[in-house]
């Protein structure tokens, strides 16, 4: 295993299964120690080209947790990026103000950009519709943590597996433990064929299907996503959809699950899983979003060299 | 005496085996319109092993194996002859490289290697058929998605 001290944390795909699971028995530490003052005088700075407000609260409770300090800005309206100034400028401008930067920005690959021109440590908080690893880390965790183990499970992708960055990075990740996965979308939202080939390239047992019928009482995951009503150029396609996609607890116990089936969700929702669902056992969305402190707490301590 | 398509060069480089419709191309990569030596470029030509090929002949330039390689994507049967005095005094084939860098365009519009103004970069994650990983968004092209800078 390579050591995670000064590391750039860019995808998901750079991260053999050791290094998956050191982060996630470093984020159980984060859990049960009290950390306070692990990075004291360490200071963070958070890029967000892109509004996103709760993975930057959540990296921002993380540092702040730590005994680190946060600098940034949330929006590129308000930085130089508005007057023109090109990502590698800015980012060999604030590493001189910081120990490591946080970065958001619509542009896939940006993060990695930022990795090769930064003598200080990056972490991608989503670079367009490419990477997010630090949601992958907590759902790897949440998924561990609710499941017990991440050995061998069946695994149902539930939604937009087109466009679900988390989806193709959650996918990519449990290639390494010999999930089996089941690939439930409308015909117009199916995962891409060439992430398709990689994933059968690695030996996985993959099947593709249009609804939860008949496969749901194999599955000890469901992973559910977002249906964006402007993927469909046709609004009644959309309608004919949302429908069949929409979780309940009705609907489940209807089709057929096991007892024990956990269901995730990178959050936020807009329908696709019923208020009806929150209340039972099933749901685990809501501590799977808790999940994002102690996994970047540890992903934070360990690059920034404060724990082994 | 052989029959030559292309006048023979005294010393310099000989580019043997493009394919005919990438030649152009292969002198682009080669950037030979800022040579201040004698090029000369021949198209269409016949070939036992090609349809039709392309030939490129640097007069006073000697080509390395790593300005070669760039061209392996477009032209990946080519060979390099070395000229000495009218002699061939070295020949080898072009290879793949594992990194490319600066000759393919990344095909994924939202790609910041399309915006920053910077330096593309892809890594060859297979050679036959040819499989390039854009650096900095991840994704895959075939050889279909190739388009050159
Ligand atoms: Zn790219």
């Amino acid at each position: 295993m390579a050591s995670f001290q000064q590391r750039d944390i860019i995808s998901i795909r750079h991260f053999n299964k050791d290094e998956l699971l050191y982060i996630l028995d470093l984020a159980r530490r984060m859990e049960q120690m009290d950390h306070a003052d692990l990075l004291k005088g360490k200071v963070l700075a958070s890029l967000f080209f892109e509004p996103s407000t709760r993975t930057r609260l959540s990296f921002e409770s993380s540092m702040k947790r730590l005994g680190g300090t946060v600098i940034g800005f949330a929006e590129s309206g308000v930085s130089s990026a508005a007057k023109g100034e090109s990502l590698s400028d800015s980012v060999r401008i604030v590493e001189g103000y910081c120990d490591i930067i946080v970065l958001r920005h619509y542009l896939e690959g940006s993060a990695q950009l930022a990795a090769d021109v930064a003598a200080i440590p990056v972490i991608n908080a989503g670079d367009g519709a490419n990477q997010h690893p630090t949601q992958t880390f907590l759902d790897l965790y949440t998924i561990q943590k609710t499941k017990g183990t991440l050995e061998g499970l069946t695994i149902g992708f539930l939604g937009d597996l087109k466009y679900g960055r988390t989806v193709h990075s959650l996918a990519y990740a449990l290639a390494h433990f010999g999930a089996e996965m089941y690939f439930i979308s409308p015909p117009s939202l199916r995962l891409p064929g060439d992430f398709m080939e990689v994933l059968k390239d690695r030996k996985v047992k993959c099947h593709e299907n249009e609804s939860l019928m008949g496969i749901s009482k194999r599955l000890d995951v469901i992973y559910c996503t977002r249906i964006q009503k402007e993927r469909f150029a046709d609004p009644v396609e959309f309608e004919k959809v949302r429908g069949i996609y929409r979780l309940s607890k009705a609907m489940l116990e209807e089709v057929g699950i096991k007892d024990d089936l956990k269901v995730l969700h990178p959050l936020p929702r807009v329908d696709e899983m019923d208020d009806s669902l929150d209340a039972t056992d099933y749901a685990v969305y809501f501590h799977q979003a808790r999940n994002g402190v102690p996994v970047r707490k540890a992903i934070l301590a360990a690059v920034l060299g404060a724990i082994a | 005496m052989k029959h030559l398509d292309v006048a023979a060069i005294k010393d310099g480089s000989v580019i043997d085996h493009i394919d005919s419709k990438s030649t152009l191309k292969v002198a682009d990569i080669l950037n030979i319109q800022n040579e201040e030596q004698v090029v000369l470029v021949g198209v269409n030509l016949t070939s036992k092993f090609l349809k039709k090929k392309g030939i490129i002949k640097i007069e006073g330039k000697i080509i390395d194996q790593k300005e070669a390689n760039k061209i392996a994507l477009i032209a990946p049967n080519a060979t390099v002859n070395i000229i000495k005095d009218y002699e061939v005094v070295k020949k080898f084939n072009t290879v793949i490289p594992e990194i490319i860098e600066g000759i393919v365009k990344c095909f994924n519009p939202n790609c910041v290697s399309n915006h920053n103004n910077i330096k593309t970069k892809q890594h060859v994650v297979n050679k036959n058929p040819i499989r390039l990983q854009c650096h900095y968004c991840e994704r895959i092209m075939g050889a279909k998605d190739i388009v050159l800078i």
